[in-house]
């Protein structure tokens, strides 16, 4: 795929896969344009060349309403949150199950609390996105992201501007989601601990050279990886830092237990 | 994922009793569990149950059960309630992994009663009460706001008034020449509508002429600054309104406070000069394209000749009428710039905020100029003018 602004190329000749029940972080510095890749996957942009496909469909050569009806199946959750600021949280998640399936009013309350419960909001149904905190919001975000039970899940840089505990704690909410219900998980993020705790597999944006530089699992770039640029983004351009993301991160995620 | 699916017999969500040999119950989870289709109810499972009174805990077996989603997570939520209320537990160890780690995440962090609102109905005493203590609040604020403004006239007299000049030129430039269009537009109609009206009473007596005295003196004194009141409250006043609201929402006010840049000063001030120098501009301007579309009926219509008609104009119109005509439109200008920062400035924290705050600057602003050209024209009277 490619990417590009009129004349501006954002990126070229970027190629991945993303597997069923992996978790993929997207990474790159400022400006490499992980969000506008992020944007041509979740049918808000076209890209300029290439394709996304998913489950064995060419996306942007589908009519309006098959594209629809493949973003049914995906979940998005945005760096602000974007909850409908007029409306409560329990309207926000209840909105796509109202409108996008047949779920009577006692089931879509029940769907709500459930969605709100997991995400560690039980009880703040009736309050407005204004009423409560940047962290709650993010997590509001990603029980209305979840409320139509998607099977891909697409997260814009869920750490950003969260205080280093609620970012963990959402990073750990992503992987006890992709854990246990098997979800799909596309994570775009610059923030070393996420990257390093969330991903197993990888791709590496670079603005310079405008093309991916680097794929696969961060650890082991870190460890392996000969390209400076890689080394730098991953090491803080040097600095400890990487290694305290590594010490932190819980080292074993193994026996993983889907369905 | 295909809808069909529900609707095969095999594949339908289904519970089903069974007593297991050490006389305990289970509960067999059978089918495709999916959103949407027609599942179970929890409460004629828990009523089976009871009726089958055996021991509990009540056990869950999934050996049979297809793809699921929330919808199973959901029923056995419903199910455990609704056992625990009878005394009975449920023993969730026969799910699937996947299922159980969903439920332990939604109970892990208990609901916070005390966050819980109050959202049931209100009696009508309460919400009375609360209007009346709203209105109170309310004029302390515009009070308030006043108070600010006062103080930043002030310090804009004293030359140390803070904002950027280049706000206040585009301000001009937005109330100003890119109004011109509408109330060209508006002003010659309003001129061509009066004419027309007067010329169908004045054509019985022979006194066509007159259409001149009163399109000029209607406009000129009055009706050229009410028409461009309300062209500015409409077009000016709401985007003064959104424009704040929306700064508002996104912090950008809160950012101004906290350098210690008083946002009326900064935001208010270059709005409230430049739609109030603009106003009379554009009120001079409507006046001439009023006379204008009144030239128009009285020439295409009345059959009357340019000279005579623009001589019967400038013999009835006085420049005192014009000079009015003027400061009802700088009053004007005032308050539509007064009321559209207000409710920007005081619009809530949504994009709804935002759209109520944009109405009730049109609205408010409308009702001002209604309200103060009664006042003026009261005045004007009073004063013999």
């Amino acid at each position: 795929m490619s990417m590009a602004y009129g004349d501006f190329v954002v990126q070229r000749d970027i190629s991945f896969c993303l597997h069923k029940g992996e978790i993929l972080v997207v990474m790159g510095g400022s400006g490499c344009g992980k969000s506008t890749l992020l944007k041509h996957m979740v049918g808000l942009r076209p890209p300029s060349g290439g394709k996304v496909i998913y489950w064995g469909e060419d996306f942007w050569s589908l009519d309006e309403e098959a594209r629809a009806r493949i973003l049914r199946r995906v979940g998005v959750l945005y760096q602000s949150g974007a909850l409908w600021s007029s409306m409560t949280l329990a309207e926000n998640v209840a909105l796509p199950l109202r409108e996008l399936t047949n779920l009577g009013q006692e089931e879509i309350r029940e769907m709500v609390s459930l969605k709100l419960a997991l995400v560690g909001l039980a009880g703040f149904e009736e309050f407005y996105p204004s009423e409560i905190s940047g962290g709650m919001r993010k997590r509001a975000g990603l029980a209305r992201a979840m409320a139509l039970d998607p099977e891909v899940l697409f997260f814009d840089e869920p750490s950003a501007g969260l205080d280093p505990v609620s970012a963990r704690r959402l990073d750990e909410l992503i992987l006890e989601l992709r854990d246990s219900l098997g979800a799909t998980i596309l994570v775009v993020t610059h923030e070393l601990a996420s990257i390093f705790t969330l991903a197993e597999n990888s791709i590496f944006l670079d603005s310079e050279a405008k093309t991916m530089i680097a794929q696969g699992n961060p650890r082991e770039l870190l460890a392996e990886s000969t390209d400076p640029r890689v080394r730098e983004f991953l090491t803080r351009g040097g600095s400890a830092q990487a290694g305290l993301c590594l010490g932190a991160c819980p080292g074993d995620r193994e026996g993983k237990e889907g369905r | 994922m295909d809808p069909e699916q529900g609707k095969n017999p095999a594949t339908r969500p289904q519970a089903r009793l069974s007593r297991n040999q050490d006389g305990t119950l289970g509960v067999r989870l059978l089918g495709e569990w999916k959103l949407g289709d027609t599942l179970p109810s929890e409460q004629e499972v828990g009523q089976e149950i009871l009726g089958a009174s055996g021991r509990g805990p009540v056990h869950l077996d999934c050996k049979d059960l297809g793809h699921w989603d929330s919808s199973l997570i959901s029923f056995v939520r419903k199910l455990e309630v609704f056992l625990r209320e009878k005394g009975l537990e449920l023993e969730k160890t026969g799910l699937p992994q996947g299922a159980q780690r969903l439920l332990r995440l939604a109970s892990a962090v208990p609901e916070r009663k005390e966050t819980r609102k109050l959202t049931g109905g209100k009696s009508l005493l309460f919400r009375m009460g609360q209007r009346a203590v709203d209105a109170w609040q309310g004029s302390y604020e515009v009070a308030g706001f006043l108070g600010e403004l006062t103080l930043a006239m002030g310090r804009l007299i004293k030359g140390k008034a803070r904002f950027r000049f280049s706000d206040l030129l585009l301000v001009m430039q937005r109330c100003g020449v890119e109004a011109l269009p509408i109330v060209s537009l508006i002003s010659f109609l309003v001129g061509l509508i009066l004419a027309f009206v007067g010329a169908v009473q004045l054509r019985i007596f022979g006194a066509q002429i007159f259409v001149a005295a009163l399109v000029g003196i209607g406009m000129v004194r009055v009706l050229g600054a009410i028409m461009t009141g309300i062209i500015m409250a409409g077009r000016t006043g709401a985007a003064f309104a959104a424009e704040l609201g929306t700064m508002e929402v996104n912090e950008e006010i809160d950012a101004l406070r906290t350098l210690g840049i008083p946002p009326v000063e900064f935001l208010v001030l270059p709005r409230l000069l430049g739609l109030s120098l603009m106003m009379p501009l554009l009120c001079a301007y409507a006046d001439l394209l009023g006379i204008l579309g009144g030239l128009t009926v009285g020439v295409a219509m009345l059959d009357l000749n340019v000279q005579e008609y623009l001589r019967m104009t400038q013999d009835s119109v006085k420049l005192s009428y014009f000079w009015i005509g003027l400061f009802h439109s700088l009053v004007f200008g005032v308050l539509v710039a007064f009321t559209g920062c207000l409710q920007g400035m005081r619009s809530g924290r949504s994009a709804s905020a935002v759209g109520q705050a944009a109405t009730s600057a049109v609205v408010r602003g409308i009702v001002s100029i209604i309200m103060a050209t009664a006042v003026l024209t009261y005045l004007c009277e009073l004063l013999g003018i």
